[in-house]
């Protein structure tokens, strides 16, 4: 947005009340994701204040169960890194295929990418876990198949769609001066690719790339809908644990969300800086 | 009508592909009741989601800092925290604050009901990133547009609700439509709180009579279907609203 700073005296030009009048426009600091954590912290010190005489105390019930619940978030992290791999990689590859040359493989790429990436994330966790048999057996070898392997796969069909869409929305929007200039120079198709497109899509691919990461760790919560003991499933067992007691469900609710909040925020943060740092001044 | 019933159930018979919900009519009115419900549950949270956009990024121009503090702190707050633990938080620690009300039977029910909290948390999840998409679209007009209209002496809301809005909205549909569509998708957690949509209600046939496979495998083609007439309304209204002279 272009401000306007009037170089002129003429009283005609000043806006009414004698000021430039820009447009207020808020820009978010870092300070302010602080602010807001320091709220959501408030919240547990203000129900302890309910809390009964004989009862341990929500903070001190809080700090027993955190080296579990962040345990668990670790756990949430390697589920969603382990999917963010497989789906970029398998999902890359598919993107390749939807600017394929030949047609069939450009349909198929296509059809897989808008079946994945227009399903909800949860059917197709569900999709995952329970159509996929516990265990493998090729040859002679068998290869179990744990809950929380399932649950990496089951993420990663709609990463995978959804870098393929990144890929193929990063390739077709570099200006077509760029293939030809390639073909110009006798470059092969293959060697335009690999070395004129893509090392300039990786740029732009950067950001959207981050973004899907930072949903796809909110997403990996989903896993304890079946079943995988992860934060969420903690937190329930948790709860139950200490007998369902209601002053502790919105402090340990609140705990779980800091927690995302502060790793997925500075995520976010960055990414509009890549975003910046790329953007083509037009 | 009831012919064509009976030949998912000569189907299963020969093949082994179980369709419940099509030959069984206890089955079928649960199908139909989860459809129904995730329908009204999307079109629900549709509406109150883009309430909350149009209202957040009019707030967002205001000229109080702490107006436009308080709006961003909840965009990024629910932008950064996971929808599933939104819910719950909602359901499970905000509503238990909730008074109690007496029901018809003599019983207590909660004030709000989990379809009531599904609205609202998945509203408010969708709502932040429309905020975020009204406001690129309001960045979008240009200023002497608004500086004109500030010269005809219009007031700021009328500015707003006139001028900027009408114009931003045909900016951001392709946006919006992408946000939209992720929030029917998103319709699917309410599962986690027993709301009973279109995956809860699956998951209560599977349970019943063990075709996980054919159930799944409706689902998706169900979700598809559903996401494929928000995305093709959303593409006629596009067209239909474009400006003469912009895009392609």
């Amino acid at each position: 947005m272009t401000t306007r700073n009037y170089k002129t005296d003429l009283p005609v030009m000043m806006p009414v009340d004698g000021k430039p009048k820009n447009r207020p426009r808020f820009r978010l600091k870092l300070w302010h994701g602080a602010v807001l954590l320091g709220i959501c912290l408030l919240s547990p010190t203000l129900s302890f204040a309910q809390s009964d005489a004989g009862q341990a105390s929500v903070l001190e019930v809080l700090l027993r169960w955190m080296p579990l619940l962040l345990k668990g978030f670790i756990f949430n992290l390697v589920i969603s890194v382990f999917a963010m791999a497989i789906g970029t990689g398998v999902g890359a590859m598919l993107g390749l295929g939807q600017i394929s040359l030949h047609g069939w493989v450009r349909k198929l790429a296509w059809a897989i990418t808008q079946f994945f990436r227009n399903s909800p994330w949860l059917v197709l966790l569900f999709f995952a876990m329970f159509l996929l048999p516990f265990q493998l057996r090729i040859g002679g070898v068998t290869i179990p198949l744990p809950d929380w392997l399932k649950a990496i796969i089951g993420l990663s069909l709609p990463v995978m769609a959804n870098v393929s869409e990144i890929v193929r929305g990063a390739v077709t929007s570099l200006p077509s001066g760029q293939w030809e200039a390639a073909e110009s120079l006798a470059y092969s198709r293959r060697q335009t690719l690999w070395l004129v497109i893509l090392p300039q899509c990786v740029k732009r691919m950067l950001p959207p790339w981050m973004n899907l990461y930072s949903i796809l760790t909110m997403a990996t919560v989903l896993a304890s809908i079946v079943g995988v003991s992860e934060v969420m499933t903690l937190t329930g067992q948790a709860l139950a644990a200490e007998g369902g007691r209601t002053d502790l469900l919105a402090p340990f609710y609140s705990f779980v969300l800091i927690i995302f909040f502060i790793y997925c925020y500075p995520i976010a943060r960055w990414t509009v800086y890549l975003e910046k740092k790329f953007a083509v001044k037009g | 009508m009831e012919a064509f019933f009976e030949w998912f159930k000569v189907l299963y018979d020969e093949t082994g592909i179980n369709l419940p919900f099509i030959y069984d009519s206890y089955d079928r009115g649960r199908m139909l009741d989860g459809l129904w419900m995730t329908i009204k549950l999307s079109v629900v949270c549709l509406f109150f989601s883009v309430v909350i956009g149009v209202i957040g990024a009019w707030l967002q121009g205001s000229a109080y800092t702490w107006t436009r503090r308080f709006v961003n702190g909840y965009i990024q707050l629910f932008r950064n925290t996971p929808p599933l633990v939104q819910l719950y938080f909602f359901y499970f620690a905000i509503g238990s604050l909730l008074p109690r009300v007496a029901t018809e039977f003599g019983g207590e029910a909660p004030l709000l009901g989990n379809f009531a909290w599904a609205v609202i948390s998945l509203s408010f999840f969708a709502g932040a990133f429309n905020v975020e998409i009204f406001r690129s679209g309001i960045e979008a007009v240009p200023e002497s547009t608004v500086e004109a209209a500030e010269a005809l002496g219009f007031s700021r809301l009328q500015i707003y609700k006139d001028i900027t809005l009408p114009l931003a909205f045909r900016v951001i549909l392709p946006a919006l439509n992408n946000n939209l569509v992720n929030l029917v998708k998103t319709t699917t957690l309410a599962y986690a709180i027993a709301v009973p949509e279109m995956l809860y209600e699956a998951n209560q046939i599977w349970s019943d009579n063990v075709n996980v496979t054919e159930m799944m495998i409706f689902l998706l083609i169900a979700y598809f279907v559903l996401v494929g007439v928000l995305v093709w309304g959303m593409n006629r209204w596009e067209r239909a609203m474009k400006i003469p002279g912009y895009g392609a």
